[in-house]
C-alpha cells in the first residue's frame, strides 16, 4: 500500500519575524503517539494531545491540540567561566507510562529535569476553615464540622519538576536516552557520557570519557548517544569523525573501550578540507527492532546492521547537490547544521530534513525516495503534498527548484514519526507541521 | 503498516545517474570547493578537525565580563521584549502586615510559546 501524505495541521505564528525564543529545538512523540512534545530555544515545552477519534470522522485521525505548556529551563550564568548557560531545550525524551501521570525528561546544555504532567479533574470542596475562594473564615463563625467532598471541575493539566539532575556535565549535553530497564538513563556531552538512576539526583556514574589528558590532542567529540531499545546493557555513541561506537556496560564500569566500532572506510585520496566536517554524525537512532541503527551526517543517511562494523548496509543521499556548494555552506556555517533523522513504526521508511523547508523520506524496501515541503501554501484540509525536486545543474524543468534558489535559512532539523500510525511532525524554524497519510 | 512510497522519483535511477557523473570525476566537486575556500582565505588552517577547531566547538556560548555584565544584558533584553507595565495601584503597603491574599499576583515575566497561542492555525479535517 502506497503512502500519500496530506497536510493536517500547522502550529505557531504566521509572521515572518521570528523571535529567537520561538525557534523549535526538539520534537518527540510519546510511546503511544497520543502526546507530542516540542521544546524551543526559550526553554519552553509545549505538549499536544491527539483528540479521541471521532466516529463520524472515520476518514481522519484525531487532531493534536495543546495539552500543557510550561517553562522547563531558564537562562543561567556560570559564574566560574563567565559564560551564559542557554535555556534552549536540546532534547525531550518520554518515559513509558506507568500510571495516570505522564513523565518526560527535558535537558538544556547543563541540566536534565524530570517533569510530571498530571491531570486534575476533581477538586475538594467544603472545607471547614476556608471559603471556596481560599480566604480564611473567621474561626468564631464555624459552628459545625463537615467533611470536604471531591466535585468535578474543568480539566486542569499540571506540570511539575520532580527531579533535577544537575552539575554532572562540564561540556554541553547533546543527548539523553532512557534505558529499556526504565530505571536508568544516559546523558552525553561533547566528551563524556553519564549514567543516572531516575530516582537519584545527587549521583551519576561516568561511563564514557574521551577527554584527552592534553587538550591539544583532542581529535574528536561525542555528537549523539542512545541506549539499545531492548538490551539494557548496550548503548552507542557517534563522533564528529563519522564513527559509531557500541559499548557493553557488562564489560567494564568505564566503557572507554568499545565493543564494536562502526566506520566506513574512506579512500584517502578522496579527502578534502571538508571531508571530516561533512562526515560528522549529527544523529544516531536505533531501529525499533534493535537490529539496525541509522546515522545522519551532513549529506546522507546511513543504515548500519549491528552485526557488520565495516560499512553501512544502506546509504541514502539527502541532498547530494550541496556537495558543489560546500564552500559557501562553510562560510555561512550551514555546514555545521545538525539534522536529525527518524524511523517509522515498522522500520521500513526513514525520514530526515533538509533546506528550503524540504524533508526527505526513503523507503528501504522499494528504494524509492520522496521530497516534500512544509509550507503554508498547502494549508487546505487534506491537501495532498506535492513531491518536490531540486535541479542540481543544467536545464531546470518546470516545477523544479534550482540549488541556487534554495533558502538555507529554512532548515528542517527536527522531525518525528508517530510510533504506530503514519502521522509525522515536522518542525520548521518556528512552526510545527503535522502531516498524515490519506485515508480511504 | 509497511507502506511503499507511491509518489516521488525512483531513487535508484537517479543514484545511478549520479554515480555515472561521479565516476568521471569522483571528488571534483569537493576539491573545487576546497580550492575556492583556500582562495578566499589563504590563512585557513590545514586540518579543520584539529584541536583548535574542536576547542571552539566545546566553548560555545556567549562570554560576559562578569555576572554584573550578564545581568545588565538580560535586563536590557527583557525591557525590549515585554510591554512596559504602569505602577501597580493595588499595591498594599504601609498600614498593616500583608497576608498572601492581599498581595497582587506575581506577574508572569515569561511569554507563552506561540505554538500554544490562540493565533496558531488548526485546520479541522472535515468530511
Amino acid at each position: 500500500m502506497a503512502v500519500i501524505w496530506c497536510f493536517s495541521q500547522v502550529k505557531g505564528a504566521v509572521d515572518d519575524d521570528v523571535a529567537e525564543a520561538d525557534i523549535i529545538s526538539t520534537v518527540e512523540f510519546n510511546h503511544s503517539g497520543e502526546l507530542l512534545a516540542t521544546g524551543d530555544k526559550g526553554g519552553r515545552v509545549v505538549i499536544f494531545q491527539q483528540e479521541q477519534e471521532n466516529k463520524t470522522q472515520s476518514h481522519s485521525r484525531g487532531e493534536y491540540n495543546v495539552y500543557s505548556t510550561f517553562q522547563s529551563h531558564e537562562p543561567e550564568f556560570d559564574y566560574l567561566k563567565s559564560l551564559e548557560i542557554e535555556e534552549k531545550i536540546n532534547k525531550i525524551r518520554w518515559l513509558p507510562q506507568k500510571n495516570a501521570a505522564q513523565f518526560l525528561l527535558s535537558t538544556n546544555d547543563k541540566t536534565i529535569k524530570l517533569w510530571k504532567i498530571s491531570e486534575r479533574d476533581k477538586r475538594p470542596e467544603g472545607y471547614n476553615l476556608k471559603e471556596e475562594d481560599g480566604r480564611y473564615r473567621d474561626p468564631t463563625t464555624v459552628t459545625t464540622l463537615r467533611v470536604p467532598v471531591f466535585r468535578p471541575m474543568d480539566l486542569m493539566v499540571e506540570a511539575s519538576p520532580r527531579r533535577i539532575f544537575a552539575n554532572a556535565h562540564t561540556y554541553h549535553i547533546n543527548s539523553i536516552s532512557i534505558n529499556s530497564d526504565y530505571e536508568t538513563y544516559l546523558s552525553a556531552d561533547d566528551l563524556r557520557i553519564n549514567l543516572w538512576h531516575l530516582e537519584i539526583t545527587d549521583r551519576s556514574f561516568n561511563i564514557v570519557d574521551i577527554k584527552p589528558a592534553n587538550m591539544e590532542e583532542l581529535t574528536e567529540v561525542i555528537t549523539a548517544a542512545e541506549f539499545h531499545p531492548n538490551s539494557c546493557n548496550t548503548f552507542v555513541y557517534s563522533s564528529s569523525k563519522g564513527t559509531i561506537r557500541l559499548c557493553d556496560m557488562r564489560a567494564s564500569a568505564l566503557c572507554d573501550r568499545h565493543s564494536k566500532l562502526f566506520e566506513e572506510p574512506e579512500d584517502p585520496s578522496n579527502r578534502s578540507f571538508f571531508s571530516e566536517i561533512i562526515s560528522s554524525i549529527s544523529d544516531v537512532k536505533f531501529s525499533h527492532s534493535g537490529r539496525y541503527m541509522m546515522t545522519r551526517d551532513y549529506l546522507s543517511v546511513k543504515i548500519w546492521d549491528l552485526n557488520m562494523e565495516n560499512r553501512p548496509v544502506e546509504t541514502y543521499q539527502v541532498h547530494e547537490y550541496l556537495r558543489s556548494k560546500l564552500c559557501s555552506l562553510y562560510e555561512n556555517d550551514c555546514i555545521f547544521d545538525k539534522f536529525e533523522c527518524c524511523w517509522n513504526g515498522s522500520d521500513s521508511i526513514v525520514m530526515t530534513g533538509s533546506y528550503n523547508n524540504f524533508f526527505r523520506m526513503f523507503d528501504r524496501n522499494t528504494k524509492r525516495d520522496i521530497t516534500l515541503e512544509a509550507s503554508r501554501e498547502n494549508n487546505k484540509p487534506r491537501t495532498v503534498l506535492k513531491p518536490r525536486k531540486v535541479c542540481a545543474s543544467g536545464k531546470r524543468k518546470k516545477d523544479e527548484i534550482s540549488v541556487d534558489s534554495l533558502d538555507f535559512n529554512k532548515k528542517i532539523l527536527h522531525t518525528a514519526w508517530h510510533p504506530k500510525e503514519n502521522i509525522i511532525a515536522v518542525a520548521t524554524t518556528n512552526n510545527l507541521y503535522i502531516f498524515q497519510d490519506k485515508m480511504n | 503498516m509497511a507502506a511503499a512510497l507511491g509518489t516521488g522519483g525512483r531513487g535508484q535511477e537517479a543514484g545511478q545517474e549520479k554515480q555515472a557523473m561521479q565516476h568521471k570525476d569522483p571528488i571534483a566537486p569537493e576539491r573545487a570547493e576546497e580550492l575556492k575556500l583556500k582562495a578566499k582565505y589563504p590563512n585557513l588552517a590545514q586540518k579543520p578537525g584539529g584541536s583548535d577547531f574542536l576547542m571552539k566547538r566545546l566553548q560555545k556560548g556567549q562570554k560576559y565580563f562578569d555576572s554584573g555584565d550578564y545581568n545588565m544584558a538580560k535586563a536590557k533584553m527583557k525591557n525590549k521584549q515585554l510591554p512596559s507595565a504602569g505602577p501597580d495601584k493595588n499595591l498594599v503597603t504601609g498600614d498593616h502586615i500583608p497576608t498572601p491574599q492581599d498581595l497582587p499576583q506575581r506577574k508572569s515575566s515569561l511569554v507563552t510559546s506561540k505554538l500554544a497561542g490562540a493565533r496558531s492555525t488548526s485546520i479541522l479535517i472535515g468530511p
